[in-house]
């Protein structure tokens, strides 16, 4: 039997049929990429993408999370007699139209860092403070609507329906006091003008953070209202 | 110095960075590994108790009173602190051992490396997963110190006992806060970890390292990591809405009319099944998080002392990911008496036997691995053997209890604790211990002693079966979990039975000492080891041992072959190194 064993160079090495440049689209390619880098880049495979690949990994978690609770409060409205729905305080509304112009603040500021081969800070920045103002007036505002909630008497042991409110608008609430911590880090690094190319990522994956927090944010709403 | 990264230009050098707070996975993995090594002992002594109890249960303990002088006055254990015991032997098990020592113990080690890469995705988030897990378990412990002592309600922590406070029992106050707290810290730790394991795979593979190369180790950290991403959430979910019953006034789980000890409850409207549901989501992936990397060792181990190659590896990496996938839709199982629909029961009951379909493929293909090898019969190997033995004896008695009418008479008897003690307590042990012996060498750069592993193996092997063989027969007939004694008439001709067990408990956990000690000497004395004693194929056994702190010395391996060409005919010897650019037929 005629033996299949050849050595070869190392630079030409055989059996390259499946090296994986194509095989499966993840890594494992040969995208030996960026050289030495700073601190935080490992200057070879996959290097920018952990970042984004470990957001959405993160938002899968997330969503399990939610997922719990909206069973628990399917489960919880249909089986007994005691749910009375609670009243949304009007100023939800102010709120989501808050969360959702800072989103498209966010990619006003995003997007600058796109086309600009020279990054302007100034008008990233200022976008980027925009959004993060209004970030901070939801949660202002969620606390403005928890307060009118307790001034009716509307706690979190109330009525089964009070307690799934406050529970989807806390839950929510602390992972969007997360996302603003983010871009606290984001503004940090602009202000410092290290936010070179091989940086932007991190602007990148607190996008798409934020915009996960906002649909989350419609998704509840609408939890609360049709449901509840 | 601030430390950035473990592979940035050198590496730390002050004690607390390198050591305490390292971010390198391979010191990572190695605080894993002591954690649940630490905590087995924890467990097991658990289990001494629970099982010297029950033989005799007016024995006084010696010391059991310093422990908890209301749970065992004069060292004599009362029914409730028996409860608390066994609570905490499970709890303790499940989460830091089974959950902690295969995936993030070895998987931390030894998944960057098979990999080819450099360090995890997120070595910060490594550290901080490990430290979570650490609080996690001193939160734990603590309600061993608290005044009433831990919970009574098991690892499952059912409500309305384990919700509506210190009226349902010893225990149920500040205990069972602490434990709930607990769970949930460990769920942030360990959704961190699995995040991690499942961007590493997919991102840091070096090049030629495609999917359908990975080591089945690999394959198997990444299912577990995709079930424990997807299960502890909700988890988490579950213990947030729990306490919130206990602390919050609210009633997610607490029915209405309750009256526990003379004290009315003020809560209304829950539903007790609704925990159930919610936790069982978790708790079933949860136990295929425990078997699958010990599956995945088990592959790799018997490829590697059979010296051929595994039988059908594209099968094992489907029957992984079908394993995953199905394990989350059969929680229902575990409550099959819990009045639900004979449908639904129907649907739970089929989704469970079709896990039997992917299982059995695997470990056919393990047979098929082993025949007609050229064994080499190291400790390792014996206990991989060992893993597919007890595996069947343990799934086996699954597809009875998967059964709802034979689950009627079964459910909640000594039944099901033998068919779980065999998967989880032992098999994923035997997977444990398996990584050990094999992985040892690489891991301190020294072997550790063979007799005395064989000798441990063997004493384990035996008594295994004699522990937990006869709690199948003793379930049939009606042997009830969790009873702290055998007072009932039907139940008292078992006490011999009892006796026998208890005995070879004994006897067995005495064997662990064995493995405790050749652990910690050959860490120090051991014979120094090769790059490759075992002449394995994989990464791991390219770098020396142990591996420098970026794993590959600042080169990025090229990976040509499969994981496990062994025995390749024309090859120069009887085995191809993933990364030798040796000509072989292409994989």
């Amino acid at each position: 039997m005629e033996p299949v064993v050849a050595p070869v160079k190392p630079e030409t090495p055989a059996g390259i049929d499946n090296l994986g440049r194509n095989g499966d689209g993840f890594g494992g390619g040969d995208r030996l990429g960026g050289g030495g880098g700073g601190p935080d880049s490992r200057g070879w495979a996959g290097s920018v993408r952990v970042y984004r690949t470990g957001m959405w990994m993160a938002l899968a978690a997330i969503v399990m999370l939610f997922a719990a609770f909206t069973s628990a409060l399917v489960v919880r409205k249909g089986l007994s007699n005691d749910w009375v729905a609670t009243a949304l305080p009007r100023v939800l509304w102010l709120n989501t139209a808050v969360l959702i112009a800072s989103s498209v603040t966010f990619e006003f500021s995003r997007r600058s860092l796109a086309g600009d081969p020279s990054f302007s800070a100034r008008r990233f920045s200022r976008w980027l403070y925009v959004t993060l103002a209004l970030g901070l007036a939801f949660i202002a505002g969620q606390l403005i609507a928890w307060r009118e909630l307790a001034s009716r008497g509307v706690y979190l042991a109330t009525n089964p329906s009070s307690s799934f409110f406050y529970l989807l608008t806390g839950a929510h609430g602390l992972h969007l006091l997360g996302g603003i911590v983010a871009l606290f880090y984001v503004a940090l690094r602009a202000r410092q003008l290290a936010l070179a190319p091989a940086k932007r990522v991190v602007v990148d994956v607190t996008a798409i953070y934020w915009h996960f927090m906002d649909a989350l944010w419609i998704y509840i709403l609408l939890l609360l209202t049709v449901r509840s | 110095m601030h430390a950035e990264g473990a592979h940035q230009h050198q590496p730390p050098q002050r004690f607390i960075w390198k050591y305490i707070f390292s971010l390198d996975h391979k010191v990572i993995g190695k605080q894993y590994y002591f954690l649940a090594l630490f905590s087995v002992v924890v467990g097991m002594a658990l289990s001494w108790l629970i099982r010297i109890h029950l033989v005799w249960p007016n024995a006084s303990i010696p010391g059991l009173d310093k422990l908890s002088a209301a749970g065992a006055p004069g060292g004599v254990m009362t029914p409730e602190y028996y409860l608390s015991l066994l609570t905490l032997h499970g709890t303790i098990m499940i989460f830091f051992v089974l959950t902690t020592a295969p995936q993030s113990g070895f998987g931390n080690y030894f998944l960057p490396i098979q990999i080819g890469a450099e360090d995890m995705a997120f070595p910060r988030l490594n550290m901080l997963s490990f430290w979570t897990t650490f609080v996690a378990l001193v939160v734990l412990l603590a309600t061993f110190f608290v005044t009433d002592g831990p919970p009574i309600s098991g690892w499952t922590s059912y409500p309305p006992l384990s919700a509506v406070g210190s009226a349902a029992g010893p225990g149920e106050g500040l205990g069972q806060t602490l434990w709930v707290v607990s769970i949930a810290i460990f769920c942030v730790g360990s959704l961190l970890g699995a995040l991690n394991f499942i961007v590493t795979t997919l991102d840091l593979r070096t090049r030629g390292m495609t999917l359908m190369r990975l080591p089945l180790t690999c394959w198997a950290w990444f299912v577990t990591a995709v079930l424990g991403l997807l299960s502890f959430a909700v988890l988490f979910g579950a213990c947030v809405l729990l306490v919130l019953d206990r602390v919050g006034g609210t009633s997610f789980f607490i029915p209405a009319g309750l009256v526990v000890s003379d004290k009315v409850i003020n809560h209304a409207g829950g539903s007790p099944l609704l925990w159930q549901h919610l936790f069982w989501f978790f708790g079933h992936p949860e136990v295929y998080i425990a078997i699958l990397p010990g599956m995945g060792v088990t592959s790799h181990i018997l490829s590697c002392f059979s010296r051929k190659p595994i039988f059908g590896y594209r099968a094992m990496a489907y029957s992984l990911m079908a394993i995953g996938f199905l394990s989350f839709t059969v929680w229902g199982h575990h409550m099959f008496l819990s009045g639900m629909s004979p449908y639904t029961a129907f649907s739970f009951s089929v989704f469970t036997m079709a896990i039997g379909v992917p299982s059995a493929i695997k470990t056919f293909n393990w047979l098929g691995t082993l025949w007609g090898g050229r064994l080499r019969f190291t400790t390792a190997m014996l206990f991989s053997i060992g893993f597919v033995s007890l595996f069947v004896t343990g799934g086996l008695s699954g597809l009875f209890l998967a059964q709802p009418a034979v689950d009627t008479s079964l459910h909640a008897t000594y039944f099901v604790v033998a068919h779980f003690h065999m998967v989880m307590g032992v098999a994923a042990i035997f997977g444990m211990f398996a990584g050990t012996y094999f992985w040892f060498p690489k891991m301190f750069g020294r072997m550790m002693n063979e007799t005395w592993g064989k000798v441990h193996f063997w004493i384990t092997f035996v008594g295994v079966y004699c522990i937990f063989m006869p709690m199948h027969f003793i379930g049939i007939e009606g042997a009830i979990r969790r009873y702290s004694t055998s007072t009932v008439n039907y139940l008292i001709p078992m006490i011999p039975v009892h006796k026998f067990m208890t005995l070879w408990a004994l006897i067995t956990g005495a064997g662990q000492f064995i493995f405790l000690i050749n652990v910690f000497w050959s860490m120090f004395k051991g014979e120094k080891a090769s790059v490759n004693p075992w002449e394995g194929t994989s990464l791991e056994w390219t770098v020396p041992s142990p591996p420098p702190w970026d794993n590959f010395a600042g080169q990025h391996p090229v990976v040509y072959h499969g994981p496990y060409e062994y025995a390749v005919p024309g090859a120069a010897k009887d085995y191809v190194m993933q990364d030798s650019p040796e000509k072989v037929v292409a994989t």
